[in-house]
């Protein structure tokens, strides 16, 4: 902050203050003539006013604030940014101009901010990594951790603050939203995958094929085949065309329909379905395709966290 | 008396009233006007794309505003759960901020990228079929609503020529092209999506 600014405040600043005082001092002053309690030479309507002093307790209070406001800015920064005052007081990192240099500060920094996050990471950092790391320091297995009922009433807590958004706070789901909860998955079921799937967000992309499958009429025989595929009664002619074209799906979902954890693409046979099973939702996610967006969160969470939501995630279906 | 003649003449008075009222804000906000702080541009800050100024323009129409700040304090309580603190520089190509002080429901400076967009458009027609505890209103009509583009360009313009927001050409150009047809919808989801951008 350039001098100039610093004296604009300043001299603004004590303006103020000091004029506060003066002010105080002069109307404390009895200078009408008129002795204290004696009428004023005025009336309205009958009505008079005494010439009254200000009430002690009143002044006494005001040049309270106005001693307390002198040492509250030597105390704290207050003429300008230059200086943090006698108490060496910030609140937090303001002036940073990007995440690396806000991290980089973070370390040595002593706001007051910084000071309330490292007494929390003491304390509650500490109860995190108690439950996530083993002896030699290393994240402990995630299906052990799912076995310990206090790692896994954590994870679940930090569920439902950050994911029941979507999965519901039962971790079911609901149209579009996975189940988390079935032992059905799309990008595989192991504790790590899950732990990726949490870390690193996934992209699933399931195209558009209304033009490709040549409108309406291909859209509906696909849709017939894949319903006859989880066992539905169809119309077997529209089924059998719309086998034929299942070929270009099959590069996503095998060619058993039975789906693919390293692109996500859903088992077709489970009767399960994401974004229901009527066939005018298959049909609609045929023809207009999907995009299912799992955000990251390891920047949001940190990975301490992300591995007990994992644990407690992989805990919902170990018992199937 | 000469305080009889300041009180008996009302224009005077004003005049004095204002004088001694502007100490605080001469004090207080003009440096701000003036300080790197407050008027440079974060490193990560990347202007709003056509797209994301018409879906700003709706969250302002919509009264977004009005229960949602965009400002998280430094306290753990708020970075726990919405992430770095706002800083100045995240703002200054804002006209108007949007920081808001009522929070009926959470903060969104930092919204983006947290939620998928499928998620979004459900949670903006009916909250409840998503969080079954929240209070928020639905917005149905933005599926509607279709976007002409009409004054997009303008509007980037006046964001480049009065507020040193660094448009190029191009995106001047091509500004009613990138939202024409697009629906209320996917303009408001472009724009909550960017929120927060610059210290992810």
């Amino acid at each position: 902050m350039s001098l100039f600014w610093t004296l604009w405040i300043s001299v603004i600043t004590l303006i103020v203050v000091i004029g506060c005082g003066v002010l105080l001092r002069i109307t404390s002053k009895n200078y009408t003539g008129v002795p204290e309690g004696e009428p004023m030479p005025h009336s309205f309507d009958g009505i008079q006013e005494l010439n009254n002093p200000l009430p002690k307790w009143w002044v006494a209070l005001f040049w309270f604030t106005i001693v307390i406001a002198m040492i509250y800015s030597i105390a704290f920064p207050t003429y300008t940014a230059n200086y943090n005052g006698l108490l060496d007081w910030t609140s937090a990192e303001k002036g940073v101009m990007n995440p690396a240099e806000s991290a980089e500060l973070a370390k040595t920094s002593q706001s007051q901010y910084q000071r309330e996050m490292n007494a929390a990471e003491e304390k509650y950092g500490a109860v995190f990594k108690q439950l996530a790391y083993d002896e030699s320091g290393a994240y402990k297995d995630l299906s052990l951790i799912a076995k310990d009922t206090e790692a896994v009433k954590v994870g679940q807590r930090l569920f439902l603050q950050n994911c029941a958004q979507c999965h519901g706070s039962d971790a079911r789901g609901s149209t579009g939203f996975p189940n988390l909860a079935d032992n059905d998955w799309l990008y595989g079921g192991e504790a790590e995958t899950i732990k990726t799937s949490i870390m690193h967000g996934r992209q699933g992309v399931m195209p558009a094929w209304k033009d490709v499958l040549g409108g309406d009429q291909g859209v509906r025989e696909v849709a017939s085949y894949v319903l006859k595929l989880s066992g539905r009664r169809v119309n077997e002619i529209e089924a059998q065309a719309g086998k034929e074209k299942f070929a270009i799906c099959a590069a996503c979902h095998g060619a058993d329909g039975k789906g693919m954890h390293a692109l996500g693409a859903p088992n077709l046979t489970d009767k399960r379905w994401l974004y229901g099973g009527s066939r005018k939702a298959v049909e609609d996610t045929i023809a207009n395709g999907r995009n299912g967006v799992m955000p990251a969160w390891s920047k949001v969470l940190g990975e301490d966290k992300v591995h007990l939501i994992s644990a407690f995630v992989y805990s919902l279906s170990m018992t199937k | 008396m000469k305080y009889d003649f300041i009180e008996k003449n009302v224009g005077l008075l004003a005049i004095f009233i204002i004088i001694a009222i502007s100490f605080g804000g001469l004090a207080q906000i003009t440096p701000l006007m003036f300080q790197d702080e407050t008027t440079v541009p974060v490193d990560t800050l990347v202007p709003y794309t056509a797209l994301e100024m018409e879906g700003r323009d709706i969250y302002i129409k919509e009264g977004c505003h009005v229960c949602h700040s965009q400002m998280i304090r430094p306290f753990r309580a708020e970075t726990e759960r919405y992430g770095h603190y706002s800083v100045a520089g995240e703002g200054v190509w804002e006209h108007p901020f949007l920081w808001g002080s009522k929070r009926t429901g959470p903060d969104l400076a930092r919204v983006g990228q947290r939620y998928s967009d499928a998620w979004h458009e459900v949670h903006l027609i009916n909250a409840r079929d998503v969080v079954p505890q929240s209070n928020m209103p639905g917005f149905p009509w933005l599926m509607d609503n279709v976007l002409t583009g009409e004054d997009t360009q303008r509007k980037l313009e006046i964001f480049r020529n009065n507020f040193g927001v660094p448009y190029t050409d191009e995106d001047i150009a091509g500004a009613k092209a990138a939202v024409e047809g697009k629906t209320e919808m996917q303009a408001l989801i472009a724009y909550l999506q960017s929120l927060g951008h610059a210290f992810r």
